[in-house]
């Protein structure tokens, strides 16, 4: 379909802040989450796990198990006798439940299904797994030599050059230009080295659902999730069911930022239930979460940028080695693409690198691969301003992309932000006021995202009292309850309290896209528009009827139809609560829906300040103040857009500073819980101020662009470059925890 | 499993004697854990709060005697407690959250056995005394003496501890108790450093206790450290010296918490750090 064109209006409901619609529930432990979906007489489920990096699996003996009293199933990989079509499927099935090889300490090999969680324990202690360890790697420059231990083998595109282990999967490469001629036109050229450590999204809700499959083989799921029909195809396919047999409903969803864009335990509890014929239900402990779900890639990055002293960029130059663990991948692309997204250059050339390793799978992350890339970028970006004795936002400003911008990863950019939100930071108090105390520093960054749109179906009924119900398809993980009803008020001209959004289950609703890539509120709210207008049509068509005119004579202003003139006839104006009342004479109930995959989702850029203090003995730092700038096209709900850019900013200060997986010379996570693996508590934070800016997108009938993923672009950078200046060192290393920082000291003092 | 709560000292012992594997549960805030995480299995677990007294924190012969059931919030809203061993009370009240707060204790947290245990240096920098009640009768012993290793203690077979006592605090005494932990809260401790000080009257450290944690597989006394600060007034030099014995003192390991060469660092600026509020403190002034 073709992009919406945005044009300007006037607001009564959008950019109000009205109470969320979820609000009571959550505070009053009603809401349902994935782990409070009950059925009469369901087992527990339990999944059992490789306590190995990398082996293979000579056998499975289950038999005393099965033999257990209480013990109603035991699944392995056997039970799964399909083989999917598409290789991404194929990997699910071998992430979910391991083939012929464990490839990551974590991963499942067998599961049970019992009447009680301590005979479901004691059964996953009766299963006898016999393996063949093997060697194992899980540094992503380890894996990429040609001597590496081998996860999967024939899997190498061909677009990996020779001299390369097959970890390698895949190898991407975007620009323009000629960098070399570029770096011989610059006066200054900066090479600097990067890594980043994998950490995980840090949902407070672990993984959970609830599985019923019928005799019939006709079977319903509950689970926890950010896409309910992307579960639903994915289990169809690996339990070999018809699509249409399988509804899946999606729970409150207590987190994602990515993670739950996946599918662990839910063909696992199908296929018990299958086995069984009971419901089962499977939880995932903390533990399990960290070894087994997916956490974002590790990365080892090479960034080369060149300027002239004028303070304008000649070239830039990245290589992007991502860690995606175990299976495929494309975090190196995306990173390879974003790094230089912010920037206006003649000669870029970037190159993504898709490594496999002994880790599980790596899954989406707020904007996945972008963050990692842009601390590379930017920390260059910051070195280079300062060689050049330039302020970093007049230095950014000066090579800022554009309307018209041949974009780093290839498009030309429409309307966009970046300016706007460069020039908001540099006349912001927090910019202006001096940072004065030793030990301190203030650091600055940008950020890109690309932003989705995809497929969506949304559905408005009018109630016969004049209310509204909604229903759309993509779990409320960001505030899109209260977005659509907004939406769906102000398009219908009624009061946002008249609408109620509901999540509908699979066979409701036309396929909708995984809740991902920020498309909610852009794309669930255009559908949600056009459901509006379609309902609004009809209206105006029963007020036609009614009044005996054309319907092209009646138009729809404040929540009525009206004679569009005085040419149209004398009528007073019908609400929609009048024409409701009447919907049943008139031709029927009334209820508008739209379908499409949507386009025209805009791109978003955002900029952070910090300012940190470092306590040089011990390499502790404190985050004093921090500020988000960013472009949300138009914030729908300002409430919920200030709470994506905190929290992408406190999650990206916690990759930053102290978050990591730690694995150890065995290839075993070292710290799966949060004791060890050390999220951001709230005493370690200052207020997240925020600064919403609004560049329309023009893909959008209200200009909303979204903003759940650009939020955590800049901040390791910020952190990074606020840390290098308060340190005296420049930190290429995240997490900069503080053994790593202290000896960084320590070292540049010699 | 089975569940006990007896009401006398010695039918606990006899209970904790009679059965292989039994656990002891005070506040429960580290056993519960580890019997949902499956780390545990005991056949029998005695619940000892019900014994009378032991949620009492009392005065006895110018020191402290503080009961097995007391949770460490209580510790903290004990004022007179609190203004004698000020060192003691901030280490009981690191643990956990303020949740676990009212719940867990101190001499659990000694029981078990834990290197990281925050609330252990400040009470054997104390001098610290661990009434252990078991089917033979009672002993006393220096809490320095109970945790041997991670997660095994000096406790015979049905012995349990009642109480902590901790000695007159005298005048001119003051103590202080470090973490160091990569976060503001809810963590556990890369290095801790307790430092418990008595003063003479012409304001020069007399007495000094020096005690490491985090940095070794049990609690460390850092005699040299301590050493260092006796007839100062905890100068920059005297501080120096004690921060230098305090990290030549520290045995840590490479470990997902931090590296050996950043916790021996540590250890030293925390002695620095801890020993001069202690000095402050044992002066009677505020810090």
């Amino acid at each position: 379909m073709a992009k919406d064109e945005f044009q300007s209006r006037q607001f009564k409901v959008v950019g109000t802040r009205v109470p969320r619609p979820d609000g009571v529930d959550k505070v009053t432990g009603r809401a349902r989450y994935g782990a409070d979906i009950t059925a009469p007489g369901m087992l527990t489920g339990l999944c059992l796990r490789s306590p190995h990096a990398h082996a293979r699996i000579r056998s499975i003996d289950t038999s005393a198990a099965e033999a257990m009293k209480g013990v109603k199933a035991v699944v392995t990989r056997a039970d799964f006798d399909v083989t999917p079509e598409s290789s991404g499927n194929r990997d699910v099935l071998d992430n979910v439940m391991a083939g012929d090889k464990a490839l990551y300490d974590g991963h499942t090999v067998a599961a049970v299904a019992a009447t009680s969680r301590s005979v479901a324990r004691a059964a996953l202690k009766a299963i006898k797994v016999d393996y063949e360890v093997l060697p194992h790697v899980t540094d992503v420059d380890e894996a990429m030599k040609p001597d590496a231990p081998v996860l999967h083998e024939g899997r190498q595109q061909e677009s990996v050059p020779e001299g390369y282990s097959q970890n390698v999967l895949a190898r991407s490469q975007y620009g323009h230009g000629d960098v070399d001629k570029g770096f011989e036109e610059a006066d200054i050229v900066i090479e600097r080295h990067f890594t980043t450590a994998a950490t995980h999204q840090g949902y407070i809700e672990p993984h959970a659902c609830l599985a019923t499959m019928g005799g019939d083989g006709k079977a319903d799921l509950w689970c926890c999730t950010q896409g309910h029909y992307h579960v639903r195809d994915t289990c169809a396919e690996l339990l070999g069911m018809d699509t249409g047999q399988l509804k899946v409903t999606s729970s409150e969803i207590g987190g994602g930022f990515g993670g739950k864009t996946t599918v662990f335990l839910e063909p696992v509890a199908l296929m018990l239930s299958r086995k069984s014929g009971k419901p089962v239900k499977m939880t995932m402990s903390r533990e399990e979460v960290l070894r087994a779900s997916g956490p974002t890639a590790s990365t080892s990055v090479s960034i080369k940028i060149g300027a002239r002293k004028d303070g304008r960029i000649t070239a830039g130059w990245g290589d992007f080695r991502y860690q995606n663990g175990a299976f495929e991948a494309m975090n190196g692309a995306l990173g390879a693409m974003c790094g230089f997204a912010p920037y206006d250059l003649e000669n870029v050339r970037t190159t993504g690198w898709e490594v496999v390793t002994n880790r599980p799978k790596a899954a989406a992350y707020r904007a996945p691969g972008a963050p990692m890339a842009a601390f590379a970028v930017e920390s260059v970006v910051d070195e280079l301003a300062g060689e050049l004795g330039m302020d970093p936002i007049d230095f950014r400003l000066m090579n800022a992309a554009d309307e018209g911008t041949k974009a780093a990863y290839g498009p030309t950019y429409p309307a966009i932000g970046l300016k706007s939100v460069l020039e908001a930071a540099k006349d912001h108090p927090h910019w202006n006021t001096p940072l004065e105390g030793e030990n301190r520093g203030r650091g600055f960054a940008v950020g890109f995202w690309f932003n989705f749109g995809g497929n969506t179906s949304v559905s408005l009924m009018i109630n016969g009292d004049g209310t509204v119900s909604l229903s759309e398809g993509n779990p409320d993980i960001g505030g899109s309850r209260a977005s659509m009803s907004m939406m769906a008020a102000e398009e219908l001209g009624i009061p946002y309290e008249h609408v109620r959004c509901v999540i509908a289950d699979t066979a409701s609703l036309g396929q909708n896209d995984i809740t991902d890539g920020s498309r909610v509120t852009f794309a669930v709210g255009l559908a949600t528009i056009k459901a509006a207008r379609h309902a609004i049509d009809i209206m105006k068509a029963r007020a036609a009827r009614i009044w005996g005119i054309d319907e092209e004579a009646v138009e729809w202003v404040d929540g009525a139809a009206q004679p569009a003139g005085p040419n149209a006839g004398k009528f007073e104006p019908m609400t929609l609560k009048e024409i409701a009342a009447l919907a049943s004479k008139t031709g029927g109930p009334i209820a508008g829906h739209f379908e499409v995959n949507a386009e025209g989702a805009g791109v978003s850029f955002g900029a952070h300040i910090a300012d940190t203090e470092v306590d040089p003995e011990t390499g502790a730092v404190k985050v004093l103040r921090y500020t988000v700038f960013q472009d949300a096209g138009k914030a729908v709900h300002p409430d919920y857009v200030e709470g994506q850019m905190q929290g992408g900013a406190v999650q990206g200060i916690g990759w930053a500073l102290n978050e990591e997986y730690i694995y150890g010379e065995d290839g075993i996570l070292q710290n799966p819980g949060y004791l060890d693996y050390r999220i951001p508590v709230a005493s370690d934070l200052p207020m997240i101020d925020t600064k919403i800016l609004e560049i329309p997108n023009p893909g959008h009938p209200y200009g909303v662009r979204g903003v759940g993923e650009t939020g955590i672009v800049p901040p390791l950078a910020t952190l990074a470059n606020a840390v290098s200046r308060a340190a005296g060192v420049r930190m290429t290393s995240l997490p900069m925890s503080p053994p790593k920082l202290l000896a960084a000291i320590k070292a540049a003092k010699g | 499993m089975r569940f006990e709560a007896p009401t006398s000292p010695e039918d606990a012992a006899s209970l904790l004697a009679a059965t292989d594997n039994a656990r002891v549960l005070a506040g429960g805030t580290d056993l519960l854990v580890r019997l949902r995480a499956g780390q545990v299995e005991p056949e029998m677990i005695v619940d000892i709060k019900r014994i009378a007294g032991i949620d009492a924190i009392t005065s006895e012969d110018g020191g402290w005697r503080i009961g097995a059931g007391v949770s460490c919030a209580a510790m903290g809203e004990h004022d007179a407690l609190g203004a004698d061993y000020p060192g003691v009370v901030e280490g009981a009240e690191l643990i956990g959250s303020t949740q676990v707060q009212g719940r867990c204790t101190m001499i659990g947290n000694l029981c078990n056995a834990g290197p990281a245990a925050d609330s252990v240096p400040a009470m054997v920098a104390a001098g610290a005394i661990a009434h252990v009640v078991g089917p033979k009768g009672t002993r006393e012993a220096p809490v320095f003496e109970i945790p041997v290793s991670p997660g095994k203690t000096s406790l015979a077979k049905g012995e349990f501890i009642a109480s902590v006592y901790l000695p007159p605090r005298g005048a001119r005494g003051g103590d202080a108790y470090l973490r160091f932990i990569p976060r503001t809260e809810m963590d556990i401790a890369a290095v801790g450093c307790a430092v418990n000080l008595s003063l003479a009257d012409d304001g020069t450290v007399e007495k000094a206790s020096v005690v490491l944690g985090a940095v070794g597989p049990k609690v460390i006394e850092a005699a040299e450290a301590a050493a260092a600060l006796i007839g100062t007034t905890c100068d920059d030099t005297a501080l120096a010296a004690c921060a230098e014995a305090a990290t030549a003192a520290a045995t840590p390991i490479d470990d997902k918490r931090g590296t050996v060469e950043f916790r021996k660092d540590v250890t030293g600026v925390l002695a620095r750090r801890a020993a001069r509020i202690a000095y402050t403190r044992a002066k009677g002034e505020t810090s």
